[in-house]
């Protein structure tokens, strides 16, 4: 018994401790922000703001270029939301022709998706930035959101695997009952694989909200910043007394992602541990 | 409908001879009308411009100026004309091959820590799962950076245990350790997808281990790693292709110089600045086939080396 005990406690106590400790250069973020920046990094060993202050999210959140932070979050919000709509109605047409759907070139199709899953996107990168260019769809959010609408690999593939566990007797009951092709997907399929599209949802979110490359390969005015882009600025244009502000804008970026974790856990949770989508 | 109804009501004996054709044409185009966005997507984003890089590989371009053919050129500089290449190379490599295996090692220790049937296990779960969940963004790299400060918490720790403070940006060794640290707190999802392999092995295999005297030791190497196994070869090869492409901590931390004298110049870094720094676009084009050259390798090299310790279970596993 008193054995046993001294294990539990010695459990907790390192594995909790453990993770005490990698979280701490966030909670030291946390407080910091809280703290005169100037004091920053001479009281750094110590957690508690002394004097507390909220200074540093008024004076971050006026941002800079004329533009506030407000921009930028309004900004990134629609970006979020072009690659939701894109992603949530492409990838579920596709997932569903591949998964419920026979006809000639299935399986190569599929097999161009998988290797798609492995190109690295920087081999793409120069010729769709010189076809944007040709387009003239530079410095907006064009060539960001648009290819969303054309499906992406990752989810086409967490969606077929999902609707394979569907039972077909639902597509061919509502077939017999005089269901069309795109009624099936549209009232069967749609409707039961929520779980899947909430993962893809959730993870297209982290993914955009995130997002540095694209940005900065392809927005160059101010007014048009997402928020990783103003990160970036705000630390470019870092001067001797601004961490405070920064650190203050890094806590509100982190703010939306942290929720949509807590609200949506389990989607998170069992997106990454049965389809390996990277978080 | 109807007349499809008369024809059966005509001649039931000898159903659907021609319909079928009919019906294989419209089969075919439902499912290209489904699939359809997938195909025009990677004709006009994937495929176009993959011809158009590999032509770019082989040319000067600007991006100003038509795009000037130069054979070899490019291909034979990187390896012997450019030291920054090489060293960028070989940083990305020490990044790879030293994040990597301890990232998959730390997740899986933890994995194991956390498949106990404690309460808490929930909890330590997304407290671990955390860092991985923020690590891409651009806040936590504007925190790695400043914890590695001169005066940040790093030095401070490493003082308070006895040790020299560090100056992680005076040294491009330690701007890259500072790098590779950044990818090893980020274990947590590897973290979760080992735990819920270790879930599914059936406890049954560890009883009868006991029952005929195996140590914890032996679970491991014979039950564990194998029944594993298929899990940490999908980890391996995710994690490989992404550490190799890694890009916002190395801009962020760096402020997007690759400093110090290069110290961060991750290989996705080099060849941003050379083509949108630079405006070497075809030098950046031939630098990206060579990265997919490498990532192909490295991941058919863990592939062919998975038959001699992947073991697939006949049902069950992955």
């Amino acid at each position: 018994m008193g054995k046993s005990k001294v294990r539990y406690i010695l459990y907790h106590v390192l594995v909790g401790g453990f993770a005490i400790l990698l979280l701490y250069p966030v909670i030291w973020l946390l407080m910091s922000s809280f703290k005169v920046s100037n004091e920053i990094f001479i009281t750094a060993e110590s957690l508690i703001p002394m004097p507390f202050t909220f200074e540093n999210y008024p004076q971050g959140w006026k941002g800079f270029g004329g533009y506030s932070f407000g921009v930028f979050i309004k900004n990134t919000v629609i970006f979020v939301a072009f690659m939701l709509i894109g992603h949530l109605i492409s990838c579920s047409l596709i997932a569903f022709g591949f998964a419920r759907l026979k006809f000639i070139g299935r399986g190569f199709w599929f097999a161009i998706m998988i290797a798609t899953l492995m190109l690295p996107y920087e081999v793409v990168m120069i010729p769709q930035y010189i076809i944007f260019a040709k387009l003239e769809w530079l410095n907006s959010l064009k060539p960001l959101v648009v290819p969303a609408f054309f499906g992406h690999p990752f989810f086409i593939f967490l969606l077929v695997q999902f609707i394979r566990t569907i039972p077909r007797e639902l597509d061919e009951a509502a077939t017999i009952d005089g269901c069309s092709t795109f009624g099936i997907y549209r009232r069967i399929i749609l409707p039961l694989i929520t779980p899947a599209l909430a993962t893809t949802a959730i993870f297209t979110f982290y993914w955009t909200w995130d997002n540095l490359l694209g940005p900065v390969l392809y927005l160059n005015s101010p007014e048009k910043y997402t928020v990783s882009m103003a990160l970036n600025m705000f630390l470019s244009n870092e001067t001797v007394s601004n961490w405070g502000a920064m650190f203050a804008m890094s806590i509100v970026t982190l703010i939306p992602v942290f929720v949509i974790f807590f609200i949506f856990q389990r989607y998170v949770v069992e997106g990454i541990s049965t389809s390996g989508l990277k978080g | 409908m109807s007349t499809q109804l008369s024809h059966n009501e005509l001649a039931p004996k000898q159903p659907i001879k021609k319909p079928k054709l009919k019906s294989r044409v419209r089969r075919n185009l439902t499912g290209y009308f489904f699939i359809g966005p997938f195909v025009i997507g990677f004709l006009s984003f994937t495929i176009i411009p993959i011809i158009a890089s590999l032509y770019f590989s082989f040319t000067k371009y600007d991006l100003f100026s038509s795009p000037e053919w130069i054979g070899l050129d490019n291909f034979q500089k990187m390896f012997s004309d450019d030291p920054r290449y090489l060293h960028s190379l070989k940083i990305t490599f020490i990044y790879v091959f030293g994040g990597v295996p301890l990232r998959l090692g730390f997740a899986l220790l933890v994995a194991m820590l956390l498949n106990t049937a404690s309460r808490a296990v929930g909890l330590y779960r997304t407290m671990y799962y955390l860092p991985s969940l923020i690590g891409g963004s651009v806040a936590v790299a504007i925190m790695w950076r400043n914890i590695f400060g001169d005066d940040g918490i790093i030095n401070i720790a490493l003082m308070g245990l006895g040790a020299d403070a560090v100056r992680w940006f005076g040294n491009p060794t330690a701007a890259l350790w500072m790098l590779i640290f950044l990818s090893i707190w980020q274990f947590g999802s590897s973290m979760l997808i080992f735990l819920a392999g270790l879930k599914s092995i059936p406890k049954t295999y560890y009883e009868a281990a006991s029952v005929d005297g195996a140590n914890f030791w032996q679970k491991f190497v014979k039950i564990t790693v194998p029944m594993l196994s298929p899990v940490i070869l999908f980890n391996a090869i995710m994690q490989t292709i992404a550490a190799f492409m890694t890009f916002v901590p190395a801009f962020i931390i760096s402020k997007g110089t690759g400093g110090p004298l290069d110290g961060t110049l991750l290989y996705s870094l080099y060849l941003f600045k050379q083509g949108f720094e630079y405006f070497n676009m075809g030098y950046a084009s031939a630098m990206a086939w060579i990265m997919l050259i490498i990532i192909a390798i490295l991941t058919s090299v863990i592939f062919a080396s998975s038959r001699f310790w992947v073991h697939y279970e006949s049902e069950g596993g992955r």
